[in-house]
């Protein structure tokens, strides 16, 4: 389970080129989940790829609408199911540890989900059933996957419960969600989506619903377990100070499409879109008095239905009148690797990248 | 006991604030009180009270911008609805400008609902999907019986323009609009009558990092150009630095610390504040790892129905000795601009030091306290007790050397030490 | 202790109301119980035995006591005792009310209890069917159905019934008979009425579970089951339908309780001497006193149901136990 041999960047390997099996453990290649509406067709995903390392920790930011939950959605197999899951369009590939999901019959994903990758949801309170004892819940995720009793899967309960730290396990395990405090609520979530010991946990905006104190908590905590599970881990989320705080690497989206992805450390000291610029800008700091005013994003997010022409972000970027010609408006921009070692999707030109970015934004953040 | 050490330090604070920035109070709180009761049975009798907001006090000055921050439960919220009379108070007293609005019916405050409004967190909730926007920005002219010069139509789309919306908007409903949009019309239905407060509840929580960022700028803004005063209301400590002249921590229904906001965020005094401020994820990822500087506080925030006796934060604090257990720490100006209730502050020169035995929760309090912030804890305090000590060497020279030498042993980690530092 | 409370609250309305709505004054009702032509002397007799001339709020003492106690009417030459609980007599056919509501008990309990398997069943299949496939050629085929089942009148489609099963083609028997005496003749015959009865219901429930369905699928905690891999049909019945039928409980209970204090017309239509035709009968009649007694039953049934719903769901959510 823990086998780590297979490390390495996970990002920076140009993965436009279709092979057959990839070397990384998670590798999503072009994928597209289109939802048919009344209004027109949903692209809510649109062409997105990326891979990841067992033991690596990725963090899809972005704002609300930006594709990132639908993303996970999308590796889990979940959209699909469901009174309209049939409606969902979606190509591309998902290759999760030799095998492919996108194209796999919906029984064969079935048995991976839960058992070889699982989630963890934002709000712990509406994600877990509220006529059902915690442990009963743990239990059931266990039993579907291993074949023993109710006896021994409620030991298994117990000690995932004592594990993510919550105290006398061998009570709470009767109680019900209702009875839990959030955060201990979202340590028995982490128990549940745990206890079969997942390579790939996805944890869809685990913190949001959380105070701080307690945010803390969670994030160290997933920390410490995927040090000891060594699994990959999918963080989605709209906060950078999460994402600093545990990512390895980073991919923002907007509009249903990446338009940078990199090493944490590239995205936060060397970032190379204006949208992540944005990003930077709008976010007020508890490290830094800061008595400037913030540097927001004009303007609001695209529609997804009628995404704008060439970059989506061009209405609402300040600098899309720099490139020649109107390549912003007509010329979707594909990613390409940056001097920095990451990837980025931006017609500017690199010299006036690194100029506006060590000139003009840099030094307000 | 502790008592020398309180006198001096309240008899430093006054002079050093005779200096600092002396604004007109526009709203003072007194040992205000919610309880909301519990009841069961047939009869409905009380068993018990949620005490959401349990004896708080302070001051809003005209044209400053107080936050107030806190974790679910607080009671930031209710202090919120209780100070703009939304809800009644069940203890203590509220002045707007002079005069006492804590016991008026609703007749008495209807001209007060002209200064006083509020901007809630729920762009969606807040805003009747019936009605359009030109209606729901005019309701407050309606209301007051007021007419605007040049008409309400004319106003109304002022104001649109005022919160950055197109005076065409005003025919369109709230369900054509986006979550920043939607604040924006509540912000201008908050500023039709040209209110002296505004109370801000979560104002930002809801909406998108970019979206967020262009909200506190016209909050901003429109503090600068019509002379508003602000009481902000959230539980995201980087907005509230960011917009706060002032901060108030609130902990199980009280104040634990108001302070100017740069002193607050540089050298937070109450233990409460340091952890909560330690646990706000910077996004800096050179300074991941450094979990030296992270206080990881453990369990919950205990239940308001039945807080803790004395300090309430003492079931969750490192700190925390017998006196934190038995006798409530007041809200006491220790210095210049910074209020704190805490008989072991961080930063600054112990208030009880003779109580230096940890309680047995103190030690499980936290899961982790760098070395480095217990050093440099002890560092900052020995540092502003020298100060002290030279300050007060006249008035109480005895206390100086007993408080630099005990605070060391308030951290767990520190407690090797012992020994050598008690004189006795 | 609550419910003795509401029973009571229940029978003083019933005892005050209902001969007023009526529009019965006590000399009408006197003069019911003598025949034609009466005497203002013989009434104001009448009225004096039965103690209609008491004030009201005795009379109502009276009932009660009668309830628990048993009571003794004076009808001028004789007197009648109704034994204990003794909820009115009729004056008009010379009977106790109560033997008369035990004996046709089994009756409209068969009934009611018939068709509210059958609807439970059906309308809950129904809805849950729709409800995973909605906007189907099913889904729009039995919401059909369900609205015609809602809107035809009971009396439409009973008399339908019996014509069609009963007589063109005589596949169902046509008089009542005793569980206890023969339960395959008994199912046979109550068929045809349960089917009527429940084509109601069942649009209802249908219609009910369908929406709660819909709405819990798309629940945050439908999405969990499923992301733990479990097979859809352990995520429909074993987390969307324990969500979605806990509310059901409530209406179905309230509907049960309802019925148990006699189906009306459906009694009438299929010729069953259940409690409901038996109110029917006194009204049609104009013999007050049955009238009371049923309605007294029915509330009782009422009340009784509200209080097994609360129970129920109680121990359905956790959420509402108490602490």
């Amino acid at each position: 389970m823990t086998d780590l041999s297979k490390t390495g960047a996970a990002v920076g390997e140009p993965v436009n080129a279709p092979s057959d099996a990839p070397n990384a453990f998670l590798e999503v290649r072009d994928l597209k989940v289109h939802f048919p509406t009344d209004d027109g067709l949903v692209k809510s995903v649109d062409g997105l790829s990326f891979s990841l390392e067992k033991g690596k920790t990725l963090s899809i930011v972005g704002e609300s609408g930006s594709g990132k939950s639908v993303t996970s959605l999308a590796i889990m197999g979940l959209h699909r199911l469901g009174p309209r899951g049939k409606n969902v369009q979606m190509s591309g590939e998902i290759w999760l540890d030799g095998q492919e999901l996108v194209n796999a019959s919906p029984d064969d994903v079935r048995k991976l989900r839960g058992q070889q990758m699982s989630m963890i949801f934002q709000d712990p309170l509406s994600a877990m059933h509220p006529y059902y004892k915690i442990g009963d819940q743990i239990v059931e995720a266990y039993r579907v996957h291993h074949d023993v009793s109710k006896k021994v899967a409620r030991k298994r309960a117990i000690e995932m419960l004592d594990r993510v730290g919550i105290p006398e396990p061998a009570k709470r395990v009767d109680g019900y969600p209702h009875e839990f405090s959030g955060g201990m609520r979202q340590r028995a979530m982490i128990a549940m989506a745990l206890v079969n010991n997942p390579e790939l946990l996805i944890a869809d905006e685990p913190t949001t619903a959380l105070d701080v104190t307690v945010q803390a908590q969670i994030l160290d905590l997933i920390r410490d377990l995927q040090k000891e599970f060594g699994s990959a881990v999918v963080l989605i989320t709209h906060d950078l100070g999460v994402v600093a705080e545990i990512a390895d690497d980073v991919l923002v989206m907007y509009g249903g499409r990446c338009v940078e992805r990199g090493p944490v450390d590239e995205i936060f000291e060397t970032p190379q879109h204006p949208y992540t610029w944005g990003l930077l800008g709008s976010m007020p700091r508890i490290d830094r008095e800061t008595s400037d005013r913030l540097i927001p994003v004009k303007g609001q997010p695209p529609s997804l239905i009628n995404v704008p022409s060439g970059c989506a972000f061009h209405p609402r970027c300040p600098y899309a009148d720099i490139p020649k010609g109107d390549v912003t408006r007509t010329v979707r921009p594909e990613l390409e690797l940056v001097p920095g070692g990451h990837w980025s999707a931006c017609h500017l030109p690199a010299a006036d990248r690194t100029r506006i970015w060590t000139e003009e934004i840099a030094p307000k953040l | 006991m502790s008592d020398t050490t309180k006198q001096t330090a309240a008899a430093v604070a006054p002079e050093q604030t005779s200096s600092s920035e002396e604004r007109e109070v526009l709203l003072k709180v007194e040992g205000l009180k919610k309880h909301f009761p519990i009841k069961k049975g047939i009869l409905q009798r009380q068993v018990a009270a949620v005490k959401a907001v349990d004896g708080i006090d302070f001051e809003v000055r005209k044209g400053e911008t107080l936050g107030v921050v806190g974790e679910s439960g607080c009671g930031k919220s209710t202090m919120g609805r209780v100070i703009t009379r939304l809800q009644d108070p069940t203890g203590g007293s509220i002045h707007f400008e002079g005069q006492d609005i804590t016991r008026l019916n609703s007749a008495g405050m209807r001209p007060l609902r002209r200064d006083i409004q509020m901007i809630f967190q729920d762009p969606y909730g807040s805003l009747n999907p019936r009605h359009t926007i030109g209606s729901i920005v005019s309701a407050p002219f309606r209301l007051q019986g007021v007419e605007p010069e040049g008409g309400v139509k004319k106003e109304v789309q002022r104001l649109l323009e005022l919160v950055g919306l197109s005076p065409e908007h005003f025919n369109r409903y709230p369900h054509e609009f986006s979550g920043g949009q939607r604040q924006r019309i509540g912000i201008a239905r908050a500023l039709a009558l040209k209110p002296k407060l505004v109370v801000a509840d979560e104002p930002v929580s809801a909406l998108d990092v970019s979206i967020q960022a262009q909200v506190v700028n016209l909050m901003d803004d429109l503090q600068t150009e019509l002379g508003l005063t602000y009481v902000i209301i959230a539980h995201d400590l980087s907005v509230v630095r960011h917009v706060s002249d002032r901060v108030a921590v609130m902990y199980l229904g009280k104040i634990v610390e108001l302070a100017d906001s740069t002193k607050l965020y540089e050298s937070p005094m109450h233990p409460y504040t340091k952890a909560l401020m330690s646990a706000v994820p910077v996004p800096d990822p050179k300074r991941r790892g450094t979990k030296s500087e992270r206080i990881l506080l453990k369990g919950d925030v205990p239940s308001p129905i039945s807080p803790p006796s004395g300090c309430r934060f003492h079931t969750r604090c490192w700190k925390a000795t017998e006196i934190c257990r038995t006798t409530e720490p007041q809200l006491i100006e220790l210095r210049p601009g910074q209020q704190v209730a805490c008989h072991h502050p961080e930063n600054f020169a112990d208030q009880a030091p003779q109580d230096t035995v940890l309680l047995s929760a103190a030690k499980e309090a936290v899961e982790l306290v760098g070395e480095a912030v217990l050093e440099k804890s002890a560092e900052t305090v020995a540092a502003a007790e020298a100060e002290e000590a030279a300050a007060e060497a006249p008035v109480a020279d005895a206390e100086a050397p007993v408080a630099s030498e005990g605070t060391p042993d308030e951290t767990p980690e520190a407690e090797s030490g012992d020994q050598e530092s008690t004189p006795k | 202790m609550i419910l003795l409370l509401v029973v009571s609250a229940v029978t003083f309305g019933i005892f005050f109301l209902l001969p007023r709505l009526a529009g019965q004054t006590a000399d009408q009702l006197a003069q019911q119980y003598i025949g034609k032509s009466p005497s203002a002397a013989d009434i104001a007799a009448v009225k004096h035995n039965l103690g209609l001339d008491q004030p009201l709020y005795l009379q109502y003492w009276h009932f009660i006591k009668g309830i628990v106690a048993g009571a003794t009417y004076n009808l001028g030459p004789t007197t009648v005792h109704c034994n204990a609980p003794c909820f009115g007599y009729s004056f008009k056919d010379h009977v106790e009310v109560w033997p008369q509501l035990t004996s046709r008990l089994p009756v409209t309990v068969s009934l009611a209890a018939g068709a509210a398997v059958l609807w439970l069943v059906s309308g809950v299949t129904v809805g849950v069917i729709s409800a995973l496939k909605p906007r189907s050629f099913f889904d729009r085929a039995f919401m059909g159905v369900a609205l015609a089942g809602v809107s035809l009148p009971m009396f439409f489609t009973g008399n339908l019934a019996i014509l069609l099963f009963t007589y063109q083609w005589p596949i169902f028997g046509r008089t009542y008979v005793p569980f206890t005496e023969n339960p395959a003749q008994w199912a046979n015959t109550l068929f045809p009425a349960w089917c009527s009865l429940a084509l109601l219901y069942s649009a209802i429930y249908a219609r009910l579970t369908r929406s709660g369905m819909l709405e819990t699928m798309n629940e945050d905690f439908i999405r969990t089951a499923r992301a733990k891999g479990l097979r859809e049909r352990n995520v429909v019945v074993k987390h969307g339908l324990r969500a979605a039928l806990t509310p059901i409980i409530t209406v179905f209970g309230m509907d049960l309780g309802l019925l148990l204090g006699g189906a009306l017309i459906t009694e009438s239509v299929f010729s069953l001497h259940g409690i409901g035709q038996y109110a029917v009968q006194s009204i049609e009649s104009n013999d007050l006193p049955p009238i009371l007694g049923v309605t007294l039953l029915a509330a009782f049934f009422v009340v009784i149901a509200n209080l097994l719903v609360d129970l129920l769901y109680a121990a359905a959510d956790p959420r509402v136990r108490l602490s």
